[in-house]
């Protein structure tokens, strides 16, 4: 009977090896895809080779989670059918089109965990595309993957706790942190002492991250404008403007991010229907409290539903895979998917908290300049949407694609997408939810031409 | 001038490769994005402003870091480990 059940879990970050274990446990044996070289997803990415540094340098505070979730993983390695280096870039009916080291496959499945995580939220500022300018996970991945630091002088730009993590990781690592901008006002974060109920340890903690910046003489500002990013072939400097008067820093590199958005593309391109979230600003994939999209047979857990967190993520990976179990007809541990359902409320409520905390800068999206680039693959300006949308009435993100161009890129959408978005929204005077969601095409990520093909690749 | 500062792996044993013809050495465990951008400020230049690029998401995301090789492929510089004897070209006279 167990046999018959062939789950595919696509990532394997804390959601996708939770959700494996779960199933592990039950005496399935699911395959799992990731897109790396090595799981962990991208919060706790491993190295490629090892280096000078131990797991409490990388993963700081999480060096325990972390540590346990690569075991886990490892430990699983002979009862689970592990694909890494293996890209799904599309999803039809029971079947994940997929390619490992430039090799074509098809995967099919009987029911499918989608763990696909999440990205850095942005929005287009004058000079982002600069060399030098990286997203804030970016910023966190060369350290953290690679050992090495985006410049020699930093700058960490935007909102969200993820800004002030990094900059604290530099500082540790002996990177020097030229500044720390935050655009959400210091008054929105007392909204955290709210959040001491639910988890003192993290707050308390992310104050030790400013206070520790602070001591070293990092320049801390809250509630400034980004106003651009200086130089011609590379970051040179930043201006930004705090209470109306332009502020100007030296800087080579700068780190950069509004909190993270969901990869919700494999869910749509699956057929799941979706649901704008306020507190997320995005469509996301319905999903209900056990992980159950609005398609049988198709999960979801982790970032890639709703921005939640890594903890979240793991809670929410096992419950979607003691869903798929239960759905099956399998018995499962009843008094534990309570446990999980409550600590994952805790969660959801926590979150609310950090959004009042780091407020998403809706201001900034009124006075960006026309000419700033919204696209960075097609080039598409500010202005080039603003003007289309005024002359050929447009309503909705899927009508500006196909006349500007904005989100038909390399990238799908995903890094402009957003931003695109809430520009239009604005430009239009519809609300972001009347603008709608870029639609799903696959391949979700560029194939090369020559993608040779095993056939199914079960 | 290098965006990226090496801060561990700096003994570790070398992989030869060449960046727009020049010789250059990176590290073992490097990715090709920290091979190259250790040594110059850009990977690619982009498709209509030719503008310098040198990715962005570092985690195969944005797809802003392709870079091309001497034999006309074009790869994902973040997601591509180094290997010796790689010729990558940043696509501009």
């Amino acid at each position: 009977m167990k046999e018959r059940v062939r789950p595919l879990i696509i990532g394997a970050g804390p959601a996708g090896i939770r959700a494996a274990e779960a199933l592990v446990d039950a005496g399935i044996k699911p395959v799992v895809v990731d897109e790396a070289p090595l799981g962990g997803g991208q919060i706790y990415r491993q190295r490629i080779v090892p280096d000078e540094r131990t797991a409490r340098d990388l993963y700081g505070s999480e060096a325990g989670k972390a540590t346990a979730l690569h075991k886990t993983l490892a430990g699983l390695q002979d009862r689970i059918d592990y694909r890494p280096r293996t890209l799904a870039w599309n999803i039809r009916d029971n079947i994940a089109d997929v390619m490992t080291d430039g090799r074509g496959g098809r995967i099919p499945f009987s029911h499918v965990i989608l763990s696909t995580g999440a990205t850095d939220r942005v929005l287009p500022i004058p000079g982002w595309t600069l060399p030098g300018v990286f997203t804030l996970g970016g910023a966190q991945i060369a350290l953290k993957s690679q050992g090495c630091a985006i410049g020699e002088q930093i700058v960490f730009l935007g909102s969200g706790p993820l800004l002030y993590l990094v900059a604290w990781q530099y500082m540790k690592a002996g990177g020097h942190v030229a500044a720390v901008l935050d655009t959400a006002p210091l008054s929105a974060k007392f909204h955290l002492l709210r959040g001491l109920l639910l988890y003192p340890g993290i707050v308390v903690r992310g104050i030790r991250y400013v206070a520790d910046l602070m001591a070293r003489g990092v320049k801390v500002r809250f509630g400034i404008e980004p106003v651009r990013i200086e130089g011609d072939t590379q970051v040179k400097g930043l201006v930004w403007r705090d209470r109306g008067t332009d502020h100007h820093i030296a800087c080579d590199a700068v780190g950069y991010g509004f909190a993270l958005r969901s990869e919700t593309q494999l869910a749509d391109l699956a057929g799941c229907q979706f649901v704008f979230d306020k507190r997320d600003r995005a469509w996301q994939p319905v999903c209900d409290g056990a992980g159950r999209s609005s398609k049988p047979g198709i999960y979801l857990a982790g970032d890639g539903v709703r921005i939640s967190g890594a903890d979240s993520a793991e809670l929410a990976g096992e419950r979607a895979g003691l869903a798929l179990i239960e759905d099956c007809g399998f018995p499962v541990d009843k008094v534990r998917i309570e446990v999980l359902e409550r600590r994952l409320n805790r969660v959801q409520r926590f979150r609310g908290i950090l959004e009042q905390a780091f407020p998403f800068p809706e201001s900034l999206v009124r006075s960006l300049a026309d000419d700033v680039l919204l696209c960075r693959c097609e080039e598409v300006s500010i202005g080039n949407v603003r003007s289309s949308a005024q002359k050929f009435d447009i309503t909705d993100l899927n009508r500006l694609k196909a006349l500007t161009r904005v989100g038909m890129g390399r990238c799908q959408g995903r890094v402009c997408g957003s931003g695109a978005a809430e520009i239009l929204a604005h430009a239009s005077g519809r609300s972001l939810e009347d603008v709608g969601r870029l639609r799903s095409q696959p391949p979700i990520k560029p194939l090369p031409l020559d993608l040779s093909s095993d056939g199914e690749a079960a | 001038m290098a965006l990226l500062k090496r801060l561990v792996r700096q003994n570790y044993p070398e992989v030869p490769f060449t960046l727009d013809g020049v010789s250059c050495v990176g590290r073992s465990g490097d990715t090709v994005l920290t091979a190259v951008l250790t040594h110059a400020d850009r990977l690619r230049h982009s498709d209509f402003s030719k503008s310098p690029r040198a990715g962005f998401c570092q985690m195969g995301s944005c797809q802003d870091c392709w870079i091309l090789t001497a034999d006309g492929r074009r790869i994902r510089a973040c997601a591509t480990i180094l290997e010796p004897g790689m010729t990558l070209l940043t696509g501009l006279e």
